[in-house]
């Protein structure tokens, strides 16, 4: 009895994996093959490993810059946002003034307008300032939009911080600076990784922003490229699958490495936010 | 000023400051101007504009394509919620039972989650416009014969399909989180009281899990209301604009017709719209929450 529930579990749950699985199958195979094995047979293996559509693309994508810009705007939006987000939380934790109530309930309420309702006015304030098609716009932008679930992130968990900490600290003579970098800022680390995972991924794969703020080229994002370059091309699988493979590759690679920390921060974060 | 008042400034300007500049810069400063934007009649290109008053909004409740678009977005969004709820659910509670290797399964099924809207619905075009016809060949998958892109229809549930696998591995996460919690205590007390199976989920571990659904049901319906690269990269609204959805509608609206204060309009009936619900199934669910 208990055996057949034991296969049974496995059989079906072994099953639903391979179907969540297929898609991936199905771009890696035939990555490898020209466009008539393709149309010929899309679900087969490949007779040979046939790298040119790899190559290619990453050309085409012009990937090495791409993949940089990608990375240039995750990386430092995520950062600084996780440093003045800290820094504000802290204050907002600490002192319980009136204008900070006020800007921090206002943050949290702002959580819930989606980006469609601020994208035209965004287009407008952005052009008339001349900041449109560049990518530190693009980096001030993501800060500003997601420091508002960094706060509230990082309040919640500074709350549970007790404040003899500090107050020890203060008599030894620190300064409200000395005790936010040496006593506070170490005990962060769980919650940041968590805020990290959670933007890094967001903005990683964010489309609708940089699709309306980047118009060139040289500066466009990986999802931003990718749709340009299928759309070009979109007849030429081969081409296409290379493409969409070499999008998805390094946060695969990262996943690979560090799926638990991912999974961990995830649900933190839905617990949290 | 006093010393001290001087001092709390610099400290605000300090610790806040830089947050709170860029949030009220690029949030605070475009939802008002989105605002003011929804009652002039911009162009987009031109310097000066008119103030319309409200005839923006009443040109968006007039405007049929727009009404249609939140339309399609409902029954879609209904799709998805009900259905990536269910699945994401059911996997949780498989992967929670203690079988070995389920930190696999876990793995794998939060694999569609990290990559982004637009490289999946390529992803899923290339599958349903050319691997899945194919399949239909084969008489028993003759279902998938004709392109399922094509036909409006199965292109509203071949949506559904792409937004159901990207995010059921999402929100299995979550259950799995919820599961755990419940006390084994409560689940061994049911057990031998006689609740075992269905009947367990239903009454023991599914009001359990409260706040989880509550969770859940916030993110899908949110994602799903919003959706847009999904849409423009599997369906990119057709066939014969049977897809577009009331992202796509907004933006095409704004960038593609220069109508941007109707587009604005839109964009804030639609974020009015998504708040009510999403405050109303919050307040909803939240009142099913139960201590165990």
């Amino acid at each position: 009895m208990k055996n057949t529930k034991k296969w049974s579990f496995y059989i079906f749950i072994t099953a639903c994996f391979l179907v969540f699985l297929i898609p991936f199958y199905i771009v890696i195979v035939n990555v490898f093959k020209d466009n008539k094995a393709i149309v010929n047979n899309a679900l087969a293996l490949p007779k040979s490993l046939d790298f040119s559509a790899l190559a290619d693309a990453f050309e085409k994508m012009n990937y090495a810059r791409t993949f940089m810009n990608s990375l240039l705007i995750t990386l430092v939006s995520v950062s600084l946002t996780i440093v003045v987000a800290a820094m504000c939380a802290y204050l907002f934790a600490r002192k319980n003034w009136k204008i900070n109530k006020i800007i921090f309930m206002v943050m949290v309420v702002s959580m819930i307008i989606p980006f469609q309702t601020i994208m035209i006015p965004l287009v407008k304030n952005f052009s008339s300032l001349g900041i449109m098609n560049n990518r530190a716009t693009m980096i001030f932008f993501y800060i500003g939009a997601n420091v508002p679930m960094a706060v509230f992130m990082f309040h919640g968990f500074m709350k549970s911080i007790p404040y003899e900490l500090e107050e020890a600290a203060k008599i030894d003579g620190c300064t409200q600076v000395g005790i936010f970098v040496r006593i506070i800022l170490p005990l962060l680390k769980p919650i940041a990784s968590t805020i990290f995972i959670l933007n890094f991924l967001g903005t990683w794969n964010d489309f609708l922003a940089p699709f309306i703020i980047l118009t060139d080229n040289s500066k466009k994002t990986l999802p931003l490229m990718t749709y340009m370059f299928t759309g070009q091309y979109f007849t030429d699988y081969a081409l296409v699958l290379a493409g969409l493979i070499l999008t998805m590759l390094p946060i695969l690679i990262v996943y690979i490495f560090m799926q638990k920390n991912i999974i961990e921060g995830v649900a933190q974060g839905a617990v949290k936010g | 000023m006093g010393k001290k008042k001087v001092n709390n400034i610099l400290m605000f300007l300090g610790f806040a400051g830089p947050a709170v500049f860029a949030f009220a810069f690029v949030i605070g400063w475009a939802f008002v101007n989105g605002v003011f934007m929804s009652f002039t009649d911009w162009n987009g290109i031109s310097e000066s504009y008119n103030m319309v008053g409200i005839s923006n909004y009443i040109k968006a409740i007039h405007d049929i394509n727009f009404w249609q678009s939140l339309g399609r977005t409902t029954q879609y969004v209904i799709g998805v919620v009900i259905i990536v709820n269910i699945v994401a659910f059911f996997f949780a509670y498989l992967l929670t039972r203690g079988y070995k290797g389920q930190g696999i399964f876990r793995t794998g099924f939060f694999v569609p989650n990290l990559i982004g809207g637009v490289v999946l619905g390529i992803v899923w075009k290339f599958i349903f416009s050319e691997a899945l016809v194919q399949l239909g060949k084969i008489s028993i998958f003759s279902t998938f014969a004709n392109n399922w892109l094509s036909d409006p229809d199965t292109a509203m549930l071949a949506m559904i399909i792409v937004a159901v696998w990207q995010q059921a591995g999402y929100l299995m996460i979550i259950y799995m989180a919820g599961i755990i919690a419940v006390p084994e205590t409560v689940c061994e007390a049911a057990s031998l009281d006689g609740a075992t199976g269905l009947y367990a989920i239903r009454k023991i571990i599914l009001p359990l899990v409260m706040p989880s659904i509550t969770i859940c049901t916030f993110l899908s319906v949110k994602a799903a209301f919003m959706v847009y690269d999904v849409n423009l990269t599997l369906t990119a609204g057709g066939p014969f604009k049977s897809t577009i959805m009331a992202s796509m509608h907004v933006y095409n609206k704004a960038f593609k017709y220069n109508d941007f204060g109707i587009g604005q309009a839109e964009a804030i009936i639609l974020f009015l719209i998504v708040a009510v619900i999403s405050v109303a199934q919050v307040t909803i669910t939240k009142n099913k929450e139960v201590e165990a």
